[in-house]
Protein backbone atom coordinates (compact mmCIF):
# COMPACT_ATOMS: atom_id res chain seq x y z
CA UNK A 1 0.00 0.00 0.00
CA UNK A 2 1.53 3.47 -1.10
CA UNK A 3 1.47 6.44 1.33
CA UNK A 4 2.63 9.57 1.13
CA UNK A 5 6.78 9.73 2.01
CA UNK A 6 6.62 14.05 2.45
CA UNK A 7 3.35 14.86 4.36
CA UNK A 8 1.79 17.91 4.01
CA UNK A 9 3.30 20.85 5.47
CA UNK A 10 2.99 24.51 5.58
CA UNK A 11 5.59 24.58 2.52
CA UNK A 12 2.57 23.07 0.52
CA UNK A 13 -0.34 24.87 -1.40
CA UNK A 14 -3.11 23.94 0.23
CA UNK A 15 -7.51 24.94 -0.19
CA UNK A 16 -8.73 24.91 2.84
CA UNK A 17 -7.92 24.43 6.78
CA UNK A 18 -4.67 22.26 7.46
CA UNK A 19 -6.69 20.83 10.38
CA UNK A 20 -9.41 19.48 8.44
CA UNK A 21 -10.15 15.61 9.36
CA UNK A 22 -9.44 14.76 5.41
CA UNK A 23 -7.01 16.07 3.54
CA UNK A 24 -6.75 15.35 0.10
CA UNK A 25 -3.67 15.52 -2.34
CA UNK A 26 -3.16 15.32 -6.03
CA UNK A 27 0.16 14.49 -7.74
CA UNK A 28 -0.84 16.59 -11.36
CA UNK A 29 0.69 17.87 -14.46
CA UNK A 30 -0.69 20.90 -16.06
CA UNK A 31 -0.17 19.06 -19.37
CA UNK A 32 -1.96 15.75 -18.65
CA UNK A 33 -5.33 15.72 -20.22
CA UNK A 34 -6.88 13.25 -17.02
CA UNK A 35 -5.70 15.97 -14.64
CA UNK A 36 -7.87 18.19 -16.54
CA UNK A 37 -10.25 15.69 -16.26
CA UNK A 38 -10.12 15.50 -12.42
CA UNK A 39 -10.13 19.35 -12.44
CA UNK A 40 -14.33 19.99 -12.19
CA UNK A 41 -14.27 16.79 -10.16
CA UNK A 42 -11.84 17.91 -7.17
CA UNK A 43 -14.07 21.14 -7.56
CA UNK A 44 -16.89 18.97 -7.10
CA UNK A 45 -15.58 17.07 -4.08
CA UNK A 46 -14.73 20.67 -2.20
CA UNK A 47 -18.23 21.95 -2.75
CA UNK A 48 -19.88 18.44 -1.31
CA UNK A 49 -17.71 18.30 1.84
CA UNK A 50 -17.34 21.84 2.52
CA UNK A 51 -14.51 22.58 5.24
CA UNK A 52 -14.62 18.83 6.10
CA UNK A 53 -11.55 18.69 3.31
CA UNK A 54 -8.73 20.33 2.25
CA UNK A 55 -7.01 19.81 -1.16
CA UNK A 56 -3.19 20.08 -1.55
CA UNK A 57 -1.82 19.93 -5.27
CA UNK A 58 1.55 18.55 -6.14
CA UNK A 59 3.92 18.61 -9.45
CA UNK A 60 4.57 15.85 -11.42
CA UNK A 61 5.11 17.01 -14.74
CA UNK A 62 5.85 14.20 -17.13
CA UNK A 63 8.34 16.19 -19.16
CA UNK A 64 9.20 13.76 -21.97
CA UNK A 65 5.85 13.23 -23.44
CA UNK A 66 4.25 16.83 -22.37
CA UNK A 67 6.98 19.90 -23.54
CA UNK A 68 4.46 22.00 -21.54
CA UNK A 69 4.10 20.32 -18.69
CA UNK A 70 7.30 22.10 -16.27
CA UNK A 71 7.40 25.58 -17.63
CA UNK A 72 3.28 25.53 -16.49
CA UNK A 73 4.08 24.20 -13.40
CA UNK A 74 6.53 27.00 -12.70
CA UNK A 75 4.44 29.51 -13.60
CA UNK A 76 1.73 28.17 -10.83
CA UNK A 77 4.85 28.24 -8.55
CA UNK A 78 5.74 31.83 -10.02
CA UNK A 79 2.31 32.47 -9.32
CA UNK A 80 1.89 31.08 -5.88
CA UNK A 81 5.17 33.19 -4.56
CA UNK A 82 2.70 36.10 -4.91
CA UNK A 83 -0.32 34.84 -3.24
CA UNK A 84 -1.89 33.47 -6.52
CA UNK A 85 -1.25 29.81 -6.65
CA UNK A 86 -4.34 28.58 -6.73
CA UNK A 87 -5.83 31.08 -9.66
CA UNK A 88 -3.17 30.20 -12.03
CA UNK A 89 -3.67 26.43 -11.28
CA UNK A 90 -7.32 27.01 -12.17
CA UNK A 91 -6.49 29.02 -15.59
CA UNK A 92 -3.77 26.71 -16.67
CA UNK A 93 -6.36 23.75 -16.35
CA UNK A 94 -9.02 25.14 -17.57
CA UNK A 95 -6.60 26.41 -21.01
CA UNK A 96 -4.83 23.42 -21.27
CA UNK A 97 -5.18 23.32 -25.03
CA UNK A 98 -3.21 26.65 -25.36
CA UNK A 99 -0.58 25.90 -23.10
CA UNK A 100 2.38 27.99 -24.09
CA UNK A 101 4.51 31.38 -23.44
CA UNK A 102 1.92 33.23 -25.37
CA UNK A 103 -0.90 31.94 -22.73
CA UNK A 104 1.36 32.15 -19.83
CA UNK A 105 2.18 35.96 -20.31
CA UNK A 106 -1.68 36.33 -20.77
CA UNK A 107 -2.54 35.08 -17.60
CA UNK A 108 -0.33 36.63 -15.43
CA UNK A 109 -1.71 39.95 -17.23
CA UNK A 110 -5.02 38.96 -16.12
CA UNK A 111 -4.25 37.85 -12.44
CA UNK A 112 -1.90 41.08 -12.49
CA UNK A 113 1.25 39.45 -11.98
CA UNK A 114 3.98 40.78 -14.06
CA UNK A 115 4.39 39.45 -17.27
CA UNK A 116 8.26 40.02 -18.04
CA UNK A 117 9.21 38.41 -14.40
CA UNK A 118 7.02 35.89 -14.81
CA UNK A 119 8.97 35.47 -18.30
CA UNK A 120 12.26 36.41 -16.29
CA UNK A 121 11.78 33.32 -14.14
CA UNK A 122 11.04 30.61 -16.54
CA UNK A 123 13.91 31.91 -18.30
CA UNK A 124 15.91 31.50 -14.93
CA UNK A 125 14.21 28.20 -14.30
CA UNK A 126 13.58 30.05 -10.99
CA UNK A 127 11.01 27.54 -9.82
CA UNK A 128 12.38 24.12 -11.33
CA UNK A 129 13.79 23.04 -8.06
CA UNK A 130 10.96 23.48 -6.11
CA UNK A 131 8.50 21.33 -8.93
CA UNK A 132 11.57 18.73 -8.85
CA UNK A 133 11.22 18.35 -5.30
CA UNK A 134 7.68 17.72 -5.64
CA UNK A 135 8.06 15.08 -8.02
CA UNK A 136 10.66 13.10 -6.45
CA UNK A 137 8.30 13.03 -3.28
CA UNK A 138 5.73 11.61 -5.51
CA UNK A 139 8.21 9.28 -7.28
CA UNK A 140 9.07 7.86 -3.33
CA UNK A 141 5.27 7.63 -2.53
CA UNK A 142 4.31 5.68 -5.26
CA UNK A 143 3.02 8.26 -7.83
CA UNK A 144 2.94 6.17 -11.37
CA UNK A 145 1.29 8.47 -13.82
CA UNK A 146 -1.10 11.60 -13.17
CA UNK A 147 -2.98 13.02 -11.66
CA UNK A 148 -2.47 10.23 -8.54
CA UNK A 149 -4.83 11.19 -5.24
CA UNK A 150 -3.91 10.73 -2.06
CA UNK A 151 -6.28 10.45 0.92
CA UNK A 152 -5.41 11.32 4.22
CA UNK A 153 -1.75 9.95 3.23
CA UNK A 154 -2.94 6.68 1.50
CA UNK A 155 -2.77 6.13 -2.40
CA UNK A 156 -6.13 6.54 -3.68
CA UNK A 157 -6.00 3.35 -6.45
CA UNK A 158 -9.45 3.91 -8.09
CA UNK A 159 -11.27 5.57 -10.72
CA UNK A 160 -11.00 9.10 -9.99
CA UNK A 161 -14.44 9.72 -10.81
CA UNK A 162 -16.35 11.70 -8.38
CA UNK A 163 -18.27 8.92 -6.73
CA UNK A 164 -15.40 6.87 -6.16
CA UNK A 165 -13.38 9.81 -4.77
CA UNK A 166 -16.42 10.87 -2.43
CA UNK A 167 -16.81 7.41 -1.54
CA UNK A 168 -12.95 7.06 -0.49
CA UNK A 169 -13.07 10.58 1.31
CA UNK A 170 -16.60 9.44 3.40
CA UNK A 171 -14.30 6.37 4.41
CA UNK A 172 -11.64 8.35 5.41
CA UNK A 173 -13.80 10.95 7.48
CA UNK B 1 1.82 -15.40 -12.58
CA UNK B 2 5.31 -16.83 -12.95
CA UNK B 3 7.60 -17.28 -10.38
CA UNK B 4 10.25 -14.19 -10.69
CA UNK B 5 13.47 -14.90 -9.61
CA UNK B 6 14.20 -14.08 -6.35
CA UNK B 7 16.45 -11.94 -4.30
CA UNK B 8 20.33 -13.53 -3.76
CA UNK B 9 20.15 -15.24 -6.84
CA UNK B 10 22.66 -14.56 -9.36
CA UNK B 11 21.14 -12.87 -12.46
CA UNK B 12 21.18 -14.89 -15.76
CA UNK B 13 23.56 -13.30 -18.11
CA UNK B 14 22.12 -11.97 -21.60
CA UNK B 15 23.09 -10.45 -24.12
CA UNK B 16 20.06 -8.60 -26.71
CA UNK B 17 19.90 -6.47 -29.37
CA UNK B 18 19.02 -2.37 -28.36
CA UNK B 19 19.46 -1.17 -31.68
CA UNK B 20 19.10 -3.18 -34.91
CA UNK B 21 23.03 -3.21 -34.80
CA UNK B 22 23.92 -2.82 -31.74
CA UNK B 23 23.60 -5.37 -28.60
CA UNK B 24 23.74 -4.88 -24.58
CA UNK B 25 25.25 -7.51 -22.49
CA UNK B 26 24.57 -7.88 -18.78
CA UNK B 27 28.25 -8.29 -17.71
CA UNK B 28 28.98 -5.00 -20.02
CA UNK B 29 27.00 -2.93 -16.72
CA UNK B 30 29.01 -5.00 -14.17
CA UNK B 31 30.52 -3.03 -11.44
CA UNK B 32 27.13 -0.99 -11.29
CA UNK B 33 23.62 -1.65 -10.59
CA UNK B 34 21.34 -2.09 -13.01
CA UNK B 35 17.36 -2.26 -13.44
CA UNK B 36 15.51 -4.57 -15.36
CA UNK B 37 12.49 -3.62 -16.18
CA UNK B 38 10.32 -6.28 -18.07
CA UNK B 39 7.15 -4.98 -19.49
CA UNK B 40 4.43 -6.81 -21.52
CA UNK B 41 4.71 -4.68 -25.09
CA UNK B 42 5.40 -1.48 -26.83
CA UNK B 43 2.27 0.82 -27.39
CA UNK B 44 0.31 -0.20 -24.94
CA UNK B 45 -0.89 2.70 -22.67
CA UNK B 46 0.09 0.93 -19.49
CA UNK B 47 3.58 0.28 -20.87
CA UNK B 48 3.22 3.96 -21.96
CA UNK B 49 2.92 4.90 -18.48
CA UNK B 50 5.53 2.97 -17.04
CA UNK B 51 8.37 3.72 -19.26
CA UNK B 52 7.14 7.43 -19.48
CA UNK B 53 7.40 7.13 -15.54
CA UNK B 54 10.94 5.96 -15.64
CA UNK B 55 11.94 8.05 -18.15
CA UNK B 56 11.04 11.14 -16.18
CA UNK B 57 12.71 9.62 -13.07
CA UNK B 58 15.96 8.63 -14.77
CA UNK B 59 18.32 11.37 -13.53
CA UNK B 60 17.02 9.93 -9.82
CA UNK B 61 18.00 6.65 -10.73
CA UNK B 62 21.42 7.80 -11.60
CA UNK B 63 22.25 9.48 -8.53
CA UNK B 64 22.62 5.75 -7.86
CA UNK B 65 24.81 5.25 -10.63
CA UNK B 66 22.41 2.69 -11.68
CA UNK B 67 21.39 2.00 -15.90
CA UNK B 68 18.18 1.31 -16.52
CA UNK B 69 17.18 -1.59 -19.62
CA UNK B 70 13.75 -2.23 -20.65
CA UNK B 71 12.93 -5.51 -21.77
CA UNK B 72 10.47 -6.89 -23.98
CA UNK B 73 9.64 -9.02 -26.99
CA UNK B 74 9.13 -6.58 -29.13
CA UNK B 75 11.63 -6.79 -32.06
CA UNK B 76 14.65 -3.66 -32.77
CA UNK B 77 12.26 -1.45 -34.98
CA UNK B 78 9.28 -1.32 -32.79
CA UNK B 79 11.82 -0.28 -29.93
CA UNK B 80 13.35 2.34 -31.95
CA UNK B 81 10.11 3.93 -32.80
CA UNK B 82 8.64 3.80 -29.68
CA UNK B 83 12.05 4.98 -27.72
CA UNK B 84 12.03 7.80 -30.52
CA UNK B 85 7.83 8.63 -29.67
CA UNK B 86 8.26 9.06 -25.63
CA UNK B 87 11.76 10.24 -26.47
CA UNK B 88 12.91 7.34 -24.05
CA UNK B 89 16.70 8.44 -22.56
CA UNK B 90 17.45 4.24 -21.63
CA UNK B 91 18.13 1.22 -23.89
CA UNK B 92 14.98 -1.31 -24.74
CA UNK B 93 16.05 -4.94 -25.02
CA UNK B 94 14.53 -6.72 -27.65
CA UNK B 95 14.01 -10.31 -26.47
CA UNK B 96 12.87 -11.07 -30.04
CA UNK B 97 14.59 -14.43 -30.79
CA UNK B 98 14.38 -17.07 -29.60
CA UNK B 99 11.24 -15.04 -28.50
CA UNK B 100 11.41 -14.49 -24.56
CA UNK B 101 14.16 -16.62 -23.26
CA UNK B 102 15.75 -14.14 -21.55
CA UNK B 103 12.49 -13.56 -19.56
CA UNK B 104 12.18 -17.26 -19.33
CA UNK B 105 15.66 -17.66 -17.63
CA UNK B 106 14.06 -14.71 -15.25
CA UNK B 107 11.17 -16.90 -14.93
CA UNK B 108 9.44 -13.52 -16.21
CA UNK B 109 7.68 -15.04 -19.36
CA UNK B 110 4.24 -15.57 -20.24
CA UNK B 111 3.63 -18.40 -22.16
CA UNK B 112 -0.01 -18.40 -22.66
CA UNK B 113 -0.06 -14.72 -23.53
CA UNK B 114 3.56 -14.79 -25.42
CA UNK B 115 5.04 -11.66 -23.57
CA UNK B 116 6.76 -11.04 -20.43
CA UNK B 117 5.36 -10.08 -17.34
CA UNK B 118 5.42 -6.35 -16.20
CA UNK B 119 8.47 -7.79 -13.64
CA UNK B 120 11.59 -5.89 -11.76
CA UNK B 121 14.56 -6.84 -11.21
CA UNK B 122 17.58 -4.52 -9.24
CA UNK B 123 20.91 -6.05 -9.95
CA UNK B 124 23.89 -5.26 -7.43
CA UNK B 125 27.11 -4.67 -8.87
CA UNK B 126 28.18 -7.89 -8.28
CA UNK B 127 25.83 -9.23 -10.31
CA UNK B 128 23.14 -10.58 -7.90
CA UNK B 129 19.71 -9.74 -7.61
CA UNK B 130 19.53 -7.30 -4.61
CA UNK B 131 15.46 -7.21 -5.23
CA UNK B 132 13.22 -8.07 -7.86
CA UNK B 133 9.49 -7.77 -7.83
CA UNK B 134 6.54 -9.24 -10.13
CA UNK B 135 3.64 -6.53 -10.75
CA UNK B 136 0.24 -8.12 -12.40
CA UNK B 137 0.06 -7.34 -15.78
CA UNK B 138 -2.49 -4.28 -16.00
CA UNK B 139 -1.20 -2.64 -13.10
CA UNK B 140 1.93 -0.06 -13.34
CA UNK B 141 4.12 -0.92 -10.26
CA UNK B 142 5.87 2.99 -10.28
CA UNK B 143 8.87 3.21 -9.11
CA UNK B 144 9.28 3.25 -5.31
CA UNK B 145 10.18 0.09 -5.50
CA UNK B 146 13.36 0.36 -7.40
CA UNK B 147 13.87 3.50 -6.11
CA UNK B 148 14.39 1.59 -2.01
CA UNK B 149 16.30 -1.18 -3.37
CA UNK B 150 18.79 1.07 -4.71
CA UNK B 151 18.91 2.76 -1.24
CA UNK B 152 19.24 -0.61 0.39
CA UNK B 153 21.85 -1.82 -1.67
CA UNK B 154 25.23 -1.94 0.43
CA UNK B 155 27.54 1.21 -0.70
Amino acid sequence: MSKLSVPVSTKDHMEGDPAAPCILVEYGDYQCPHCAHAHPIVKQLQLHFGKRLSFVFRNFPLTQIHPWAEPAAEAAEFAGAQGKFWQMHDLLLENQRNLGDALFSQLAISLELSAPQLEAALEEQAFRSRVRADFTGGARSGVNGTPTFFINGQRHNGSFEFDFLSEAIEKAL
Amino acid sequence: MASILPAGTLAPEFSLHVTPDQKLSLSELRGKPVILAFYPADWSPVCGDQMALYNEILPEFQKHGAELVGISVDGVWSHAAFAKDRHLHFPLAADFEPKGEVARSYGAYRSDDGVTERALFVIDKNGVIAWSYCSPLAINPGAEGILQALEDLPK
